[in-house]
């Protein structure tokens, strides 16, 4: 490995993609067209149901047969108080009651608490409140769309590249000259890494200048996610790169691996409640965990801890994917 | 300098090369001619390390191909493309960084002339202009014997003649030049011992001047098809038609032939009489068109 020849490499693939201004246009235009789009889409009317966590046995507390009877009202059995407190500072839900102790929760800046409250007004509940902000549509899909983008970036800007290199004689060239295999990856890799740390930050900072969305957690530990999540989706990009000589073929895998991570990886919806079957395919893909990292930590506020499953994952998913693809990785 | 032994590449159907060996001598130019599809190219991809031979051995300063070979060799290859949004220049200082040992950046442009479009993207330069920066690319690290793959294949005259002149000055500064091309008249002006490749073998070999001497007597006329009687006698030499309906006759000894066409009653108005070149002795070798 000689340091010059990678950083040789390193920055002609970095003056290559600065210079490519279409593509790199479009890096930053379309999340931020798709968050402000969704901001707009789900500015109002959000649900038209109120959402009433019910905790405790309900054959138990026939006080509370009338309430449950309501119509127009979803009731959601839970059986995890914290979590459900949770979701009412975040209006996930408007209500909270626990039939066992008497209490309810409602959030003091929802009016749908308010008016589940006046509901229950006969009856003599101890009355808890909070005072979060509403977690809105954007705030739960601002991780999916910045990870949608970066799994693109990562698998086009990587394995599309290599691919056109092989196919147009690029690769060749490099052969016939000192350069090495792995010093060429490496500077693959960690060029794409550093434009799409780069580009995320400044999509992140732009579309929260725009439409304001929520972060409770630590930048640090998202940076960390983001670090290691674009690995191991460039890692899939170098693994499908690495013998492919046409780019039609090429073009035709990224978009079949593509699609399934768009839709299954928890970037739209959440896979909660769906089949398992989907739920265990969507664990296989690595843009699964990576959004779900950075979406516990954004509106979550999860710590390291909590996002260590997740984070080891992908470090071992880059680890296979790497050592498989520069094993099997061809000039020609 | 360089010594190919009975090499072969065998692929599932073809035989692309099929026992080819020779030796390079340091400091010549040596060319390696045939038409496409005779093997050129695979036989001169093993040579450069790049394709692996299905059998046989080459050998580079009496050792096989390896680090030193890397470093000393220097290649242009038929189609290759650089890396894009990227100026000339960069493309340079990037392949520079590439080796231990480097020419200057001003010898380079002066040798391949590429002062205009230093500062231009490698997608806005022309056929011409990107041959040469290969050039240039295969002359980087100084190297002792460099591989010109098929250099001047789709260039305009001018440009071809251009870098004939700039392959002249790199021989004179005594470099091994090993060199593909299926333009006869390039093998002729550039290179001091050729082989001719058909079909994945060697079926000639020397110096252009020596194959031409030892295959042609004399000299080659050509006649208007009209102007042969039907059932004409050649006479022992060989009767070859051609393009834009003449024929040629490759003659042993000009005075007998002529003798002959007068003999036969043949007009000899528009007759012409020229040298043999290339063309013809791969033409007497094979039976078949070079550029068919």
């Amino acid at each position: 490995m000689s340091l010059r020849r990678f950083l040789a490499a390193f920055h002609a693939r970095n003056l290559e993609f600065l210079r490519d201004r279409t593509a790199l246009g479009w890096n930053f235009i379309m999340p931020v067209l798709i968050v402000i789009g969704f901001a707009f889409a789900f500015a109002t009317g959000e649900r038209d149901l109120f959402k009433v966590a019910v905790y405790g046995d309900a054959e138990a507390h026939p006080e509370y047969a009338d309430f449950l009877a309501m119509r127009h009202i979803q009731f959601i059995p839970v059986d995890r108080l914290e979590v459900q407190i949770t979701k009412v500072d975040r209006h996930q839900i408007d209500l909270l009651l626990d039939m066992e102790q008497d209490r309810l929760w409602v959030n003091t800046t929802s009016a749908n608490g308010y008016m589940l409250e006046q509901l229950l007004s006969n009856l003599t509940l101890h009355k808890q409140t909070l005072s979060g902000r509403e977690t809105r549509y954007v705030d739960w899909v601002i991780p999916g769309v910045l990870g949608m983008n970066i799994m693109f970036s990562a698998l086009f800007g990587v394995g599309y590249v290599i691919v056109r290199y092989r196919k147009n004689g690029v690769l060749k060239r490099l052969r016939a000259s000192p350069l090495s295999a792995f010093e060429f990856l490496s500077a693959q890799i960690v060029s794409r890494m550093l434009m799409i740390v780069a580009v995320t930050v400044i999509v992140y900072l732009g579309t929260h200048l725009l439409v304001g969305f929520q972060m409770f957690g630590s930048y640090w530990l998202l940076l960390l996610i983001l670090i290691i999540g674009s690995l191991s989706l460039i890692s899939v990009g170098l693994l499908i790169a690495a013998r492919m000589s046409s780019e039609e073929a090429a073009n035709g895998v990224l978009n079949l691996i593509s699609w399934p991570m768009m839709l299954l990886s928890g970037v739209w919806f959440s896979l909660e409640g769906s089949h398992p079957l989907v739920q265990d395919l969507a664990l296989l893909l690595p843009l699964t965990h990576m959004v779900d990292a950075a979406r516990s930590v954004m509106i979550e506020g999860s710590g390291l801890l909590d996002v260590t499953p997740q984070l080891l994952v992908l470090v071992l998913f880059s680890a296979v994917f790497i050592t498989l693809g520069a094993k099997t990785f061809k000039w020609e | 300098m360089i010594e190919a032994i009975d090499l072969r590449k065998h692929y599932a159907e073809i035989k692309a090369v099929d026992g080819v060996s020779f030796d390079i001598s340091p400091g010549t130019c040596f060319g390696l001619l045939g038409p496409n599809g005779a093997g050129k190219t695979t036989t001169v991809e093993m040579l450069e390390g790049i394709k692996t031979p299905t059998s046989g051995s080459i050998r580079y300063q009496g050792a096989p191909l390896g680090k030193r070979f890397r470093n000393e060799a220097g290649i242009m290859f038929q189609h290759t493309a650089l890396q894009e949004f990227i100026k000339v220049r960069e493309v340079l200082s990037m392949f520079q960084h590439f080796y231990e040992h480097t020419r200057p950046l001003e010898e380079l442009v002066e040798i391949c002339a590429l002062g205009e479009f230093l500062e231009r993207d490698t997608r806005k330069i022309s056929g011409g202009q990107k041959q040469r920066l290969l050039l240039a690319i295969a002359l980087i690290n100084d190297p002792q014997v460099i591989f010109l793959d098929e250099p001047t294949t789709g260039l305009d005259p001018q440009s071809r003649h251009n870098l004939w002149e700039q392959v002249r000055q790199i021989k004179a500064e005594h470099k091994t030049l090993v060199l593909t091309t299926h333009y006869m008249e390039e093998a002729y002006e550039l290179c001091d011992e050729i082989i001719i490749m058909d079909h994945g073998r060697i079926i000639a070999q020397g110096s252009p001047k020596a194959l031409l001497a030892e295959h042609f007597e004399n000299a080659v006329i050509t006649l208007p098809q009209e102007s042969l009687p039907a059932g004409f006698n050649a006479v022992g030499d060989n009767l070859l038609p051609t393009q834009m309906e003449r024929v040629e006759i490759l003659s042993k000894d000009l005075d007998r032939s002529i003798a002959n066409l007068i003999e036969q009653g043949v007009s000899l108005s528009q007759l012409e009489v020229r040298s043999p070149t290339l063309e013809d002795l791969f033409l007497e070798l094979t039976g078949h068109q070079l550029r068919a």
